[in-house]
């Protein structure tokens, strides 16, 4: 019975504070932003402009919410679930602290990966369903960009799988006690975090968006709430991502005994998330072929070669 | 690849730069003198209106927002009978003010002329009459003009010779 109660506390108390969380996110991506842009920032509403995030989701909840008469009505209205749901149901596996975790996989990395990969259908048929030439354009751009991420974060992750013996992650962040995987794997975080920003599909590698060339991209027909939800999803992929490299590689809630193990997952991926914004003040979006060529002739080759070389040490310091 | 982190690290550097917002209520940039804002009507040096409603500004208007009646007083000294610019429609082009030949029409650095009702905005001349002389003090148009028009007798102008006596044969 009390396990029972902890183990709802535990999903109530998470999903209540990352959808906090990502709502909060929109206050400091804007008030990160305009830090490296020499500005200020929404510093009006509230303490700090916080009350901006209250602001936003109200103004977002009274908006219209118009389902386009040309669009696949069903698959339209699904599709910005899709996108939150697997991304929450990544969140499942992550170990926050020694007893905060909802589900110990033992193929835990498994279901991350298939989790992401299911994430691209929430692309692929909001573009499809909103029967819209630029939304068909970046879903198709989004597809063949997350698509092809896609192999070489699952194969980026390998190194880190042989090292600690194990897919669970509760076994990876204890297999990095001794020392974090950033320092045996560096090749493997560079490109797993690399490949984490074009899964979450955020600049520089915003391909399916690029609001420069696509209006919108793939949620060019969305409004209201469920423009919100692909919002939501969108912070909600950044907190993942970087959740995810601080478990991996950087000893996820291990760390020094002055703060407690929730607190050192929390900084360690908080400063990820705001590297993930500093990215998006810094750097100019690649062309689409770019991409795609920089993908699969430069990280897939450096990826296997990593692969490889584990591998070899790995089994040379066993014998 | 040096130059992308090159580049994320000098943005980073921003950080500590001067910020380039102006908190507008509390502070206010400062504006050039010249600065092209809400219209005004002058006065010439003796309180009386520059304004004699020639019509080269409404003309001038891009946008037709100025609308004027002209008509003369006892002098025969020409004034506006109303002056109304619809501030709704004016785009601060200062078209008006390159086109007044009497100096009358004037641009001010002041730009805080919103309102609720888009009515409000329409100002008359009261509204845009000012008790001053804006950017070109002491000019006096009737004072340069040939004109007689109670302001000076004829040949007592500034750079006005007195007119010559057609009936005498004084040299």
């Amino acid at each position: 019975m009390n396990e029972t109660l902890t183990y709802i506390l535990t999903i109530v108390g998470e999903l209540f504070s990352l959808l906090t969380l990502a709502a909060l996110l929109i206050w400091v991506e804007r008030r990160m932003l305009a830090l490296w842009q020499d500005r200020l920032g929404p510093n009006r509403a509230g303490p700090f402009g916080l009350f901006i995030v209250v602001a936003d989701t109200l103004k977002l909840f009274f908006k219209e919410d118009w389902i386009p008469p040309f669009s696949e009505k069903a698959v339209f209205v699904i599709a910005p679930a899709i996108l939150v749901i697997t991304v929450l149901l990544s969140f499942t596996i992550i170990p926050f602290a020694p007893g905060i975790l909802i589900t110990d996989f033992n193929i835990g990395i498994l279901f991350f990966l298939a989790m992401s990969s299911l994430g691209v259908y929430s692309i692929v048929l909001g573009g499809w369903a909103s029967n819209n030439k630029y939304s068909l354009l970046g879903a198709l751009r989004g597809a063949s960009q997350m698509i092809s991420y896609e192999v070489f974060m699952g194969l980026s992750l390998m190194g880190v799988v042989m090292l600690s013996g194990s897919f669970s992650l509760r076994d990876i962040v204890e297999a990095q006690r001794n020392h974090w995987f950033i320092l045996l794997q560096p090749v493997g975080f560079v490109i797993f975090f690399i490949a984490g920003i074009a899964e979450t599909h955020r600049l520089p590698f915003d391909i399916p968006e690029a609001e420069s060339e696509l209006v919108a991209g793939f949620h060019s027909e969305y409004s209201s709430m469920k423009f919100g939800m692909f919002f939501i999803g969108e912070y909600l992929g950044i907190t993942l991502i970087s959740a995810m490299v601080t478990t991996l590689f950087l000893g996820g809630w291990l760390g020094p005994e002055f703060l407690p193990p929730i607190c050192w997952f929390a900084l360690k991926t908080f400063a990820f998330i705001l590297f993930f914004i500093l990215l998006r003040a810094s750097l100019p979006r690649p062309r689409y072929d770019q991409l795609m060529g920089y993908g699969w002739k430069v990280l897939l080759p450096v990826t296997l070669l990593n692969l490889l070389v584990t591998g070899a040490v790995v089994l040379l310091l066993k014998n | 690849m040096f130059s992308i982190i090159r580049s994320i690290w000098l943005t980073s550097l921003h950080m500590f730069r001067k910020r380039a917002t102006i908190e507008y209520p509390e502070h206010k940039a400062p504006l050039h003198p010249r600065y092209r804002g809400r219209i005004v009507l002058t006065r010439d040096p003796d309180g009386m209106e520059r304004c004699v409603g020639c019509y080269l500004c409404a003309a001038a208007c891009p946008v037709d927002c100025i609308a004027l009646q002209a008509t003369e007083d006892e002098n025969h000294r020409r004034y506006p009978e109303f002056f109304r610019i619809n501030f709704s429609r004016c785009i601060f082009c200062g078209y008006c003010e390159e086109a007044c030949p009497t100096y009358a029409i004037q641009l001010i650095p002041d730009f805080e002329i919103s309102e609720y009702d888009r009515q409000n905005l329409v100002y008359e001349k009261q509204d845009l009459l000012i008790s001053g002389e804006g950017k070109y003090p002491g000019y006096n148009y009737y004072k340069v003009a040939g004109l007689d028009a109670g302001v000076k007798n004829k040949g007592e102008g500034d750079n006005e010779e007195p007119p010559i006596d057609i009936h005498s044969l004084l040299p």
